[in-house]
């Protein structure tokens, strides 16, 4: 699997997803600066977390206008993989690369702590290596991540099975308390049609060693590896 | 020419921050308020000399960065144009 990690601005966690990306698949990524448009080679575009540009305007908007995010949209276009991350999230629906948008946390705080994520599906490349159903533990650390979109959008993403993970409580049960930033229906993370696609909020790359606490997040990263094997 | 751009959440979408700015206000007394929404404006300086192209520019500009029109609304004033 040869990724590729696009830094911005502002960014901050491009290094904890190099380390996950390198354990899984023994393969350093390339660092991509934002204003490179030459993604050739790729197979797995990152955009990792952080505040890209500060935040201004809106959380992912102004680095949805940056010269790299034409290459990823014609990257995502040929089938490619893209994986965005807490702001990569951002701005990957700043780009209208995924639908809806993530607004201010409903309870107006920065939440930093663990959450739990109940996988929806476990065939796309991203959930390969986990169970239908599996709870897992993330680390989050956001202001804007209360995901928002229409009804029509809700229920398409919905029938057409593109929610790749919903907070939920350790017991994997869907409860209000466990939505902790207020997102509709429980949101945590969407795939593109085709699913290869994926932003999510919380921080899989930050659980990949048992020194930190656990690997509920290396799943992610070798099911990627293991798909992506050149 | 001078454009106003105000952007502002649409009706339906959740809008913390005007219920926190509402619930203050409340607290300083002033019980008289109801529901509290909250915004952003944007000043633009225009090259155009023409209101019709100015507003035009402006709209264009809102639409593809000012506004996430997801889940934004946004009004284009020309300054010392009467609004048509």
């Amino acid at each position: 699997m040869r990724a590729g990690i696009v830094v911005f601005p502002g960014i901050n966690r491009e290094r904890d997803m190099a380390i996950a990306l390198e354990r899984a698949s023994g393969r350093a990524p390339r660092m991509v600066w934002h204003r490179e448009t030459d993604l050739q080679g790729l197979d797995l575009i990152v955009i990792p977390g952080g505040f890209s540009y500060g935040d201004y305007l809106r959380c992912g908007a102004m680095a949805a206008q940056s010269p790299v995010m034409e290459s990823i949209r014609a990257h995502a276009t040929r089938g490619g993989h893209v994986l965005g991350v807490c702001n990569g999230f951002q701005i990957l629906v700043e780009s209208q690369l995924l639908p809806g948008a993530l607004l201010r946390n409903a309870s107006l705080r920065f939440l930093s702590m663990d959450c739990h994520l109940r996988v929806e599906r476990a065939d796309t490349d991203f959930t390969a290596h986990y169970q239908r159903g599996q709870v897992i533990r993330a680390p989050m650390a956001h202001g804007d991540g209360n995901y928002f979109a229409d009804d029509a959008t809700l229920d398409r993403l919905e029938g057409e099975g593109l929610v790749a993970f919903r907070y939920v409580a350790p017991d994997g049960s869907v409860t209000a308390a466990a939505n902790r930033n207020g997102s509709a229906r429980s949101i945590a993370g969407i795939l593109s049609p085709n699913r290869r696609i994926l932003g999510l909020m919380p921080h899989p790359e930050d659980l990949v060693d048992p020194l930190l606490g656990g690997t509920d997040g290396a799943p992610l990263f070798e099911g990627l590896a293991a798909s992506l094997a050149a | 020419m001078k454009a106003v751009v105000t952007v502002m959440l649409k009706p339906g979408v959740l809008d913390p921050q005007g219920k926190a700015i509402g619930q203050a206000l409340a607290h300083l007394g002033f019980g008289d308020v109801g529901e509290v929404r909250a915004g952003k404006v944007f000043e633009l300086e225009l090259a155009q000399t023409d209101p019709v192209a100015a507003r035009n520019a402006a709209e264009s500009m809102a639409r593809k960065l000012l506004a996430n029109t997801v889940i934004e609304s946004f009004k284009v004033e020309i300054a010392g144009a009467a609004t048509p």
